[in-house]
């Protein structure tokens, strides 16, 4: 192929050897429509083929990681934190995940479409044993790591307002360096009764969570980094710190507390009527 | 790439396949796609799974590309090469979150890679804009078998020195202390070039044999 610098549009009406001859615009604007129709049609086809089974994956994976945080549960239900629709930033509520659904079912048979307003800003897991009993919350945070977004699942104990447990989701750090998270005994026991208090007006922690220097851990809401996994072991701190500053505030609310307590129990008494 | 094309022979067939298989190994003997090459060998699985999503971008964009060679202007070839490689690509990456979040993460951003990697652009320029679909196929399935063999070839020996298992595997029980610098990207180097090295050799002794098999029958066409 040798390409000449006879690309002026004189030349496109008499291509018979388009690899001599420049195409003209049309020409070329056809071809790549053409391809990228069919590519069109490529992607969108195998997406909606993948999108049920991607999605359950995702579910189990973070089924997975609560199980783990929270050994005992045997039961899960997803909860929503709710912005009320007056814009003011107190009044968050907590709704669960079937509750909400039924509540939608509803609404679109009534037709109300007004109600699409309410927004939802974080979630979270309420985690029950087999008599019900309530055990405690799960929650997800995230963070930048060394390899990329770190994601990692936190179990919460409202009743010492401390975090007991941590797993990952998701993480791509090195192999034998930042994956000590999972491993190093010394960083995990920084999970056995990591302090998330909030001050007196409830609208904030007390005291930020954040990841120290290794073996310079003195207080209960500090971190201890592992050696040479400093930039892991901080992104673990930043992911538990965002996680109770979203959620905390609205949980930790006395009302909402008692939903979770409740919630389960109006659940069986639907169960129980079904059955 | 250059030998290739000068190789090229559309009656021998079983050449075109055999091709990438080993004499033009795109790894041990081209040395393209060194990316994922080093990045996702970590381990056996990892290997395989990564080659089998280049196989099928690769098949499938060869494919494509050289069904619609005639009427791709070549002004705007590359960006529909592209195009329609990052179409396959994003298949796969489809289909694998569907198979496995694990191996998904395990991948990483290496999947999304394969639309810059040079093994498919390069076949998709130099084979099958060129060649009818059958033989453009041929030689794709060619290449994808060598890519994979070698990347299988590069994540076991990481594997059973870095972690001392295959496939997930343990091979050498309890007391075995994993060679971790070989999961490292150091390891990847290490092993990669090893590998070159004994394909290097294989290749010189072949080419000896071959010189003294025409000094030998000169007039006659050389045998397989």
């Amino acid at each position: 192929m040798t390409q000449q610098n006879q690309n002026s549009l004189s030349d496109s009406q008499t291509m018979e050897i388009p690899e001599q001859k420049s195409a003209s615009p049309t020409t070329m604007i056809k071809a790549l429509g053409l391809v990228s129709t069919i590519c069109g049609i490529i992607i969108v086809s195998a997406y909606q083929m993948t999108l049920s089974s991607v999605e359950e994956n995702k579910r189990i994976a973070t089924e997975r990681s609560i199980y783990k945080v929270i050994p005992n549960a045997k039961k899960i239900e997803e909860f929503l934190v709710e912005t009320s629709p007056n814009k003011q930033s107190q009044d968050k509520t907590i709704i669960s995940k079937t509750q909400f659904d039924l509540q939608n079912q509803n609404q679109n048979q009534q037709n109300q479409n007004q109600q699409n307003s309410t927004s939802f800003d974080e979630k979270f897991f309420a985690a029950y044993d087999e008599n019900n009993k309530f055990l405690g919350v799960a929650m997800e945070g995230s963070a930048r790591g060394y390899g990329d977004v770190v994601r990692l699942m936190f179990a919460f104990e409202p009743s010492c307002e401390c975090f007991t447990a941590m797993s990952v989701v998701a993480m791509r750090e090195t192999p034998g360096i930042g994956d000590k998270i999972t491993k190093d005994k010394a960083f995990l026991e920084n999970f056995k009764a990591l302090s998330a208090k909030l001050n007196e007006q409830k609208n904030a922690l007390q005291n930020e969570i954040r990841t120290v220097k290794n073996g310079q851990k003195q207080n209960a809401w500090e971190i201890d980094a592992i050696a040479g996994a400093t930039i892991t072991s901080r992104a673990v701190g930043v992911a538990v710190n965002e996680a109770a500053k979203n959620i905390l505030p609205t949980l930790m609310q006395s009302q909402n507390l008692e939903k979770l307590q409740k919630l389960q129990t109006s659940n069986d008494n639907e169960k129980q009527n079904k059955e | 790439m250059e030998n290739l094309q000068e190789q090229k022979s559309k009656s021998q067939q079983l050449e075109e396949l055999l091709e990438g298989i080993w004499k033009q190994n795109p790894i041990f003997v081209m040395a393209l796609g060194m990316c994922p090459t080093l990045a996702v060998t970590v381990s056996a699985i990892n290997s395989l799974a990564m080659g089998l999503a280049t196989t099928f971008v690769l098949i499938s964009s060869c494919l494509l590309i050289s069904i619609f060679r005639n009427i791709i202007p070549k002004e705007v070839r590359i960006a529909v090469y592209i195009l329609i490689i990052a179409t396959f690509v994003t298949t796969v990456d489809y289909a694998i979150q569907a198979i496995s979040l694990t191996l998904y993460d395990a991948l990483g951003a290496f999947i999304q890679l394969i639309v810059v990697n040079c093994i498919i652009l390069g076949r998709a320029e130099a084979h099958a804009s060129k060649n009818t679909p059958y033989i453009a196929v041929l030689n794709a399935v060619g290449m994808s078998i060598g890519f994979t063999f070698a990347l299988f070839c590069i994540g076991a020996v990481r594997e059973i020195l870095g972690a001392g298992s295959l496939f997930g595997i343990s091979l050498f029980g309890e007391n075995f202390q994993p060679w971790v610098v070989m999961l490292l990207p150091p390891g990847g180097f290490i092993v990669l070039g090893c590998w070159l090295l004994f394909f290097s050799y294989l290749a010189k002794r072949r080419m000896q044999k071959l010189q003294e098999l025409e000094k030998a029958k000169s007039k006659s066409k050389f045998k397989k």
